[in-house]
């Protein structure tokens, strides 16, 4: 079952993914994420996780690979109140969904580090298991959620390319 | 009237009357791209698009992170770029001629009303030339490179409006600090922000570039401010095509520009912030008594001439303090030559600073220089995170060239004013 990994603070890209690292390939640069705010969660998420984030999450670099190792090591949603713009878009494209929440939901006491969680991306919302509260996400304009659910933008223009190529 | 950042994206998105919200597909005119996040990371994705760069006279590639290289992952990133350039047949190649922000300004690439995007999160820089620059990802690069074009939400305009004048030995970079305590580290939700008023249009344009950079510092996704002639003077000298319609982007302020930001930069003192955020700061006199290891200035923030110059001003005939270290990388190697012309470089050696290479380095946590455990820095850099510079225990302030040069000299964080004569 998937949990919830609440962090607190600012998640900065260099938390995410550590600029020494960052000549290494993903999968050493992944063992490194968030490390130094959380120790233990690279070598324990498991596929599903569903990550809750104060606000400006992703805030710094322009680095992809802040987005990338989250989802190379499985998280399924990323959630805060507010994020930063580039890391936003990063995600999106990488196909990784992206949801902003309310900043009044963020004292929920169910929303706890370890909670039982489903994600819904359709329409976006966050089931807290424990206690069956349902947190209602803010919706993303239809362009984006295609962007997602293409996959990301690589795949999404693959299939833009197709289309086009089929036409001429 | 419209917003400067609406003229900007209607004029490359070819739509008139644009919502604040709206999506819109914009044509780049200008792409730039370094080794750490460039051909490394986009060859595999226009691989697998099947697809070509749409415009190789668009592109602008530039060698500045994994500069020098100091082992065999690095050299091949270097190889790999310089492969990359010649097979795309690519003119606009600088390989370690400076750090990217400062190289295309430099060799006149920015002029006002283009629309550019950019490999680094630090391309708000381009927004001091009146153009719309912004940073993106590789993948996101690599869709550019591909199509020429990129989706964006037209911003809503935050104006930074700046009036009287900044004292002696204030700066653009104590500004910024200001405004980073004043909005935070979000504080620009990602829309454009705009720095007007008579404080911006007395700076000079490496200045400008110091603001327009640390947009990215204030969440926004652009920094932009109008051109005016000192704007033409700088793209002129670079060898840049100045548009003959160039005062179409005069633009200030607009009947709808509602969310404004007041400062008044008489009453500036010199800045710093604590670890580990820009957003920490306070009048440099506040952080008296604290002691640091390394005095570094670098990056595109905090390294090009004027800023050299700066720090020459404080440490001429002086010596650094006894158990501290200064390093220097200059943001260019064009500035680098003009700051050695000028006798800065002399000044700065005589000092007992040690000299890094032209690139982004210590500021990114890049390279052998990078701080060591529980080392404590005064950089005039942008970023300030927890272990962004060197090691998970090192900390880092923020300041001006001249607050990190004064600190050099007195061995302690030091308002520049207290070491100077008038």
């Amino acid at each position: 079952m998937p949990r919830l990994w609440r962090l607190e603070g600012t998640i900065d890209t260099d938390v995410l993914a550590p600029g020494f690292y960052m000549k290494s390939p993903l999968p050493e640069l992944a063992d490194h994420c968030l490390e130094a705010v959380c120790p233990d969660f690279a070598r324990t998420v498991r596929k599903g996780d569903v990550l809750l984030s104060d606000a400006n999450m992703g805030v710094g670099s322009s680095r992809e690979q802040a987005a990338e190792v989250l989802k190379y090591l499985g998280i399924s949603a990323v959630i805060a109140p507010s994020f930063a713009g580039i890391f936003y878009r990063n995600a999106i494209n990488l196909g990784l969904p992206v949801f902003t929440i309310d900043e009044s939901f963020m004292r929920t006491p169910s929303l706890a580090n370890g909670a039982r969680v489903k994600f819904n991306f359709d329409a976006p919302e966050l089931l807290i298991l424990d206690n069956a509260t349902c947190i209602k996400l803010i919706p993303i304009p239809d362009f984006l959620k295609e962007l997602i659910l293409d996959g990301g933008l690589v795949p999404h223009l693959e299939k833009r390319f197709l289309q086009e190529g089929s036409h001429s | 009237m419209i917003t400067l950042a609406k003229k900007l994206l209607s004029d490359a998105s070819g739509k008139a009357n644009l919502d604040v919200g709206d999506i819109v597909i914009c044509n780049v005119d200008l792409a730039m791209i370094h080794d750490s996040g460039g051909p490394r990371r986009v060859k595999p994705i226009l691989e697998r698009l099947k697809r070509n760069v749409w415009n190789k006279k668009k592109i602008v590639v530039v060698t500045d992170h994994y500069v020098p290289v100091e082992n065999d992952e690095t050299r091949a990133i270097q190889a790999l770029t310089k492969k990359w350039v010649k097979d795309n047949e690519i003119d606009n190649f600088y390989d370690e001629q400076g750090i990217c922000h400062i190289v295309l300004p430099e060799r006149g690439h920015l002029t006002p009303g283009l629309f550019c995007v950019g490999g680094d999160s630090h391309s708000p820089t381009g927004g001091a030339f009146g153009a719309y620059m912004f940073g993106i990802g590789a993948t996101e690069m690599a869709g550019v490179l591909a199509t020429g074009s990129i989706w964006i939400q037209t911003p809503e305009t935050i104006l930074m409006l700046w009036q009287n004048q900044l004292r002696k030995y204030v700066t653009a970079k104590d500004m910024m600090l200001a405004m980073c305590r004043k909005i935070g580290m979000g504080g620009g939700r990602y829309q454009a922000i705009q720095f007007a008023g008579e404080t911006i249009r007395n700076l000079p344009m490496q200045e400008r570039m110091t603001l327009s950079n640390m947009a990215a510092e204030l969440g926004a996704q652009a920094g932009l401010i109008a051109p005016d002639e000192t704007t033409i003077a700088y793209v002129e000298a670079a060898g840049g095509q100045v548009p003959i319609n160039w005062r179409d982007f005069q633009i200030e302020t607009a009947e709808e520009t509602s969310n404004i930001t007041q400062f008044d930069a008489a009453n500036l003192s010199p800045q710093i912030a604590a670890p580990h955020s820009p957003e920490n700061s306070d009048n440099a006199c506040e952080f008296r008594d604290t002691a640091f290891d390394v005095a570094y200035i670098g990056a595109c923030t905090g390294a090009k001439y004027i800023d050299l110059l700066a720090a020459a001003d404080v440490l001429k005939g002086k010596r650094i303090a006894k158990g501290v270290i200064l390093k220097v990388a200059p943001a260019s190697l064009r500035d680098q030559h003009r700051a050695a012309e000028d006798g800065i470089m002399q000044i700065l050696e005589d000092a007992g600073a040690d000299f890094l290479a032209n690139s982004c380095g210590i500021c990114a946590g890049y390279g052998e220089d990078r701080l060591a455990d529980g080392q404590v820095c005064i950089s005039s850099t942008a970023r300030n995170f927890k272990g962004r510079m060197g090691a998970q225990s090192s900390s880092v302030y923020l300041a001006s060239p001249y607050t990190v040069a004064a600190s050099a000299v007195t061995g302690m964080l030091t308002d520049p004013r207290l070491v100077m004569e008038d």
